[in-house]
């Protein structure tokens, strides 16, 4: 009965963090910033034990899963799921035998699995982009637009962007997909300057796809673009935008550092008493000249 | 045997062209009329330049390819090779800048890296497949899963980038050429001179299609199959490094998704092209006809919007089936 009133300090915690491998940009920020919160936290909580692992496709993540509710006992999983429906069916069977479950970024199939879920904006993404657009040609113009892989998070970004412009005058030319890959979209923002003669912006949706339209708009020497709208907050790209370059006048953020928010906050839920369950979701931030330093990493990999 | 005998000598020259011949010639040509009437800049200088500089990495891999096919083997691991040494080449030229200053021997030092890189790579596929006896396909899947995590590892997981001055320096490489002919194109067509005599005028080319149309027949015919073979392979790096030289100064970086898929398209090239994937028949020719077919139909579905872009990949796939298709007389003759 004594031990019943000591303080709980002897518990121990095991939290496992499972996430996709650095495969593009924006997941090579999400592993840094994931590898570095969990050195941190692992410093700051002596009594809690983080496991991190990345997969390279939905198949290996859950094993990885299985074998981190099998081998290390986990009390809570963070996880960013590859892709919605293969990983739904074994994250909901680790919740139900009682781990703490928070979800990150791309939701489940089922609702109802995760206690907390940690995520971006996608359709706020694409909203703040249109708007931007909107506000930077009020005259209207003509856009050409680059899309990433065909997935439901490029679908609302899309949906997002073009609710913000209608009515606007801004007309898009065409809108392809460039894959979050800089060489696919240098390939296709040639073939959209042999298309269209007068192009008076670009939305680009990612900075890699940002990086490769300004490649092929530098090679084509065509000064007729005004500017290109990326997105995600590459620190490179942020830089320009700081640094006022006319070309890359803003950013739009989707930060992957949102992986430290679910990891910090799951570990406080298990080691303290603030309630932690729900949702979070991290706006989409437009980035101007103005405040652009404080949306600069420089120790990032993006 | 028969395959083996068509390339020892004119033969080829005096039938009638077949479908074989044909097919692919045909299909480029119905390309370019189609292109031709979708989009009036089809066949302006600009965007055939666009197309045939940005078909150079595929068809400099792809050449060397062709030899590896056509000597019975296969190489998975070309993508990941030219993202590492992408990768590889622009640590070694940030490393050395603040010593060697902007110029052309720093230049210079990162085309050797790239050379040296490539045939390397390509003599451990070769080692591993001709000496330790390992089949080619797990050979390169295997590298090719160590080079795409490699450059990964050396990009910490984001993207190596050439300093921005160097690279300026440097971009000349893959947008300036001479005659207004961009370099890309002239360095392609040299690989395609030099392959096409390699495979159809020299002893090696002979002994490639003699490999790869029986193993055993060509060791008893005092063909020497393993090196051979390890050549294939060296050849092949060493066209890799090549591709990523003018690869660098396009966007003057490399991540983990540079290079993803091209050994897919190096391959469906080259069988489009009419080699025999199981090897013994290779021409260089109708692989470049193969990487120019495969990029012109990117470049049309980019210039119309005929066909919904989700599909791009489907219309691909029809035409390289359809390009096998019509070469299936080879294979029942």
């Amino acid at each position: 009965m004594v031990t019943l009133a000591m303080p709980a300090v002897a518990q121990e915690f095991t939290v496992g963090v499972s996430i996709p491998a650095a495969t593009h940009g924006w997941a090579g920020g999400m592993n840094f910033f994931a590898q570095e919160t969990v050195a941190r936290l692992e410093a700051t909580y002596p009594n809690v034990d983080l496991v991190l692992a990345t997969a390279s496709d939905p198949a290996e993540q859950v094993a990885d899963i299985e074998d981190m509710v099998a081998t290390r006992g986990i009390d809570a999983l963070v996880v960013l799921p590859f892709e919605s429906e293969p990983l739904t069916g074994p994250v909901q069977a680790v919740g139900n035998s009682g781990v703490w479950i928070t979800v990150v970024d791309r939701g489940l199939s089922v609702e109802g699995i995760e206690d907390l879920y940690v995520a971006g904006d996608n359709e706020g993404f694409g909203r703040v982009s249109g708007e931007f657009m909107v506000g930077a040609m009020p005259e209207g113009g003509n856009i050409v637009v680059l899309r990433g892989i065909p997935t439901t998070i490029d679908n609302m970004r899309v949906d997002g962007f073009n609710a913000a412009i209608e009515g606007s005058g801004i007309n898009v030319l065409a809108m392809e997909h460039g894959n979050w890959n800089r060489d696919d979209s240098f390939t296709v923002m040639q073939d959209f300057l042999s298309r269209y003669p007068e192009i008076d912006a670009v939305w680009a949706s990612d900075d890699d796809m940002a990086i490769g339209v300004l490649a092929a708009i530098e090679a084509a020497g065509r000064d007729d673009i005004q500017f290109v709208l990326g997105g995600a907050g590459m620190k490179e790209m942020i830089a320009r935008t700081r640094d006022g370059d006319a070309m890359i006048p803003a950013n739009v953020t989707y930060p992957p550092a949102m992986i430290a928010t679910a990891i910090e906050m799951t570990v406080v839920g298990l080691v303290s008493n603030a309630p932690v369950s729900g949702t979070f979701t991290i706006g989409s931030v437009l980035v101007t000249p103005e405040n652009a330093a404080q949306y600069y990493y420089p120790d990032s990999p993006f | 045997m028969s395959t083996v005998n068509e390339t020892t000598g004119g033969g080829k020259l005096s039938r009638l062209p077949s479908m074989t011949v044909l097919g692919p010639i045909l299909a480029l040509v119905l390309l370019v009329i189609a292109g031709a009437l979708i989009n009036a800049n089809f066949l302006s200088a600009g965007n055939i330049t666009n197309v045939l500089a940005r078909s150079a990495f595929i068809g400099i891999i792809a050449v060397g390819m062709t030899f590896v096919i056509t000597a019975g083997g296969l190489d998975l691991s070309v993508g990941s090779m030219a993202a590492f040494i992408a990768g590889l080449m622009i640590l070694v030229m940030n490393a050395a800048l603040p010593s060697m200053g902007i110029g052309i021997p720093i230049v210079l030092l990162g085309m050797v890296v790239a050379i040296f890189a490539g045939i390397l790579a390509g003599l451990l596929n070769g080692f591993m497949i001709t000496t330790l006896r390992i089949e080619a396909f797990i050979v390169t899947l295997g590298t090719m899963g160590i080079y795409r995590s490699l450059v990964t590892w050396l990009a910490n997981g984001g993207t190596l980038s050439l300093d921005f001055e160097l690279r300026t320096f440097y971009r000349p490489v893959y947008f300036d050429g001479i005659f207004g002919i961009a370099w890309p194109i002239i360095v392609f067509a040299i690989v395609v001179i030099l392959g096409e005599i390699l495979m159809s005028r020299t002893v090696f080319g002979r002994h490639c299609a003699a490999t790869g149309s029986n193993e055993d027949v060509a060791h008893y015919s005092n063909v020497n199959v393993r090196r051979t073979r390890l050549l294939t392979y060296a050849m092949l790096g060493l066209l890799v490094g090549v591709a990523t030289i003018m690869y660098v100064p396009r966007l003057g970086s490399a991540s983990s998704s540079t290079g993803v898929l091209w050994e897919l398209e190096a391959i469906a090239a080259v069988i489009i092209g009419g080699t025999v994937l199981k090897g013994g028949f290779g021409r260089v020719w109708g692989t470049v006809l193969g990487v120019l077919i495969l990029g012109l139909i990117e470049n049309i579905l980019n210039l119309t919007d005929f066909v919904s872009p989700y599909l791009n990949g489907a219309i691909q796939g029809v035409i390289i089936i359809l390009a096998v298709i019509l070469q299936r007389e080879r294979k029942t003759s």
